[in-house]
């Protein structure tokens, strides 16, 4: 493991309500492995999608706020929403590279900017910063038998000069972690086609049939199940799908599997939420 | 492979204004002219099934100065923000920043919006200057009311879906009527402040 295991932790809006799973999985999972989550106090809301929709400004503006408050603790932020992670992201960069930004937001936040709290992926600091080899020896459950599709989804990955440090059309942090934890990781084709989550209150046409495609491509290449590494698109597919052959596909967070592979509490607790029940599969292949 | 309307038909060169160009270009600092019409990025759009000028006839149109027919579009409220035809563009024109600014643009002009998108992101924007944080129940009352006043049918229509998929968020936990309120509201009445782009209040703010 390397030194690094003491990060600055925004856990996102939708960790204490939609993606409680996401949020109560993560903040269990880094402690089984080492790796401390310190919340970053009096976070807000990084704007969404919303704020990118209407007002470009507060675009950079509300996430800039989480940027602000993590100078102090210096430490790298752990974001588990993509969205989230995208927009800090973006905000990091144009107060590095837009002095009259900076010097704009440091005046309206009363605040020093100094560049070393990098916003960061979840995915990306459990596969870059963890051993591999320490992780694979603390599962205690091999999640044997379950065929997985890893799924992306659209702005973890991209777009490539703000995420960086997986392939945008190929991706596979996240196939490795599945592989680690014992799992048969399915080959397919939607990686990377966007759920359309954003439009799910507005335009539940549009999503049902982005959702719906993504899940029959799943279930076409094999999988049992899907795993995402996103809130967002997690309660999408599990709401949103209708897939013709009437067979609906449980979708887990990354990080229930893992901390099911590691054989932590409160796992059925979490899965009990979910709008497609995953626990008759896991019972079938004896995990659970 | 879909896309096989007669461009000509949908873009016509009529009324071009030559400055639109240089000013997408300008606000969204992204190369609008160097497209050279590949349509990757049409074909790899999640939504263009449902834009009335898909990805690459926008760029082009915006080549051409078709300034009100850009803004407005249906095609610029259907973009996600998805990034697939940024990553994908050969002469790296990242769109999704192109489809914010124009947006900003078709508001500030008052071109008429998507009115589902819009008051949808309206509401979410509305929940974060109240709380600091999203709150889906106060979000979700506003967005409704919006619709209500704005889409009377579409209400009613979507009344029962929505109403299943809350009731079932709410049986499962997932939704809190209590709002979870940050401390340092100020700032983000300042910032939101900020945004809004006048100058007295951005003297004040500064103090």
């Amino acid at each position: 493991m390397s030194t690094a295991t003491k990060y600055t932790y925004y856990p996102g809006c939708t960790s204490e309500t939609t993606a409680v799973e996401f949020g109560r999985s993560t903040e269990a999972v880094c402690e089984a492995l080492g790796v401390e989550l310190i919340e970053l106090d009096d976070w807000n809301c990084c704007g969404a999608s919303s704020a990118h929709t209407l007002d470009h400004e507060l675009a950079m503006a509300l996430p800039g706020r989480n940027v602000a408050l993590a100078q102090e603790g210096g430490l790298d932020m752990v974001i588990p929403c993509p969205a989230c992670y995208q927009h800090c992201r973006d905000a990091d960069i144009k107060m590095r590279e837009d002095q009259a930004w900076r010097e704009k937001m440091e005046r309206i936040l009363d605040f020093r900017y100094q560049g070393e709290a990098r916003p960061r992926h979840l995915l990306e600091v459990l596969s870059n910063d963890l051993d591999e080899d320490e992780l694979q020896e603390k599962v205690v459950k091999p999640l044997e038998g379950l065929k997985v599709a890893s799924y992306y989804g659209c702005v973890l990955v991209r777009p490539p000069e703000l995420t960086g440090w997986d392939d945008p059309e190929h991706p596979v942090t996240m196939d490795r972690l599945m592989a680690v934890l014992g799992t048969e990781v399915i080959d397919w084709s939607y990686k990377v086609d966007c759920c359309g989550a954003s439009m799910t209150l507005a335009r539940g046409d549009i999503v049902a049939e982005l959702s719906t495609k993504i899940i029959e491509g799943a279930a076409e290449a094999g999988a049992d199940c899907i795993v995402s590494a996103c809130g967002m698109c997690e309660i999408n597919l599990d709401t949103r799908q209708a897939p013709e052959s009437g067979k609906k596909m449980p979708i887990f967070y990354l990080t229930e599997l893992m901390a099911l592979a590691l054989g932590l509490p409160n796992v059925e607790k979490w899965l009990r939420r979910h709008a497609v029940d995953p626990r008759p599969l896991l019972r079938e292949r004896g995990l659970l | 492979m879909k896309d096989v309307t007669p461009l000509g038909q949908k873009a016509p060169v009529v009324a071009a204004d030559l400055s639109f160009s240089g000013l997408v270009q300008r606000r969204s600092g992204e190369d609008i002219h160097s497209c050279f019409y590949c349509q990757k990025c049409t074909a790899g759009c999640p939504t263009a099934f449902v834009m009335d000028y898909k990805p690459a006839q926008l760029l082009r149109m915006i080549q051409l100065g078709q300034r009100e027919r850009v803004l407005g579009s249906k095609a610029i409220w259907m973009c996600i923000g998805c990034e697939a035809c940024g990553t994908r563009c050969p002469n790296d024109i990242r769109l999704a920043p192109v489809m914010d600014m124009l947006r900003q643009m078709a508001i500030d002009e008052g071109y008429a919006p998507e009115t589902a998108i819009y008051s949808l992101h309206r509401s979410f924007l509305d929940s974060i200057r109240l709380w600091g944080r999203m709150h889906e129940v106060t979000m979700l009352a506003e967005f409704k009311t919006r619709e209500l006043l704005t889409e009377f049918p579409v209400f009613f229509q979507g009344l029962l879906g929505d109403a299943k998929l809350g009731a079932g968020l709410l049986l499962n936990g997932k939704l809190s009527f209590i709002p979870d309120r940050i401390k340092r509201m100020e700032q983000i009445k300042a910032l939101y402040e900020e945004a809004a782009g006048a100058s007295s209040q951005e003297t004040e703010v500064s103090g």
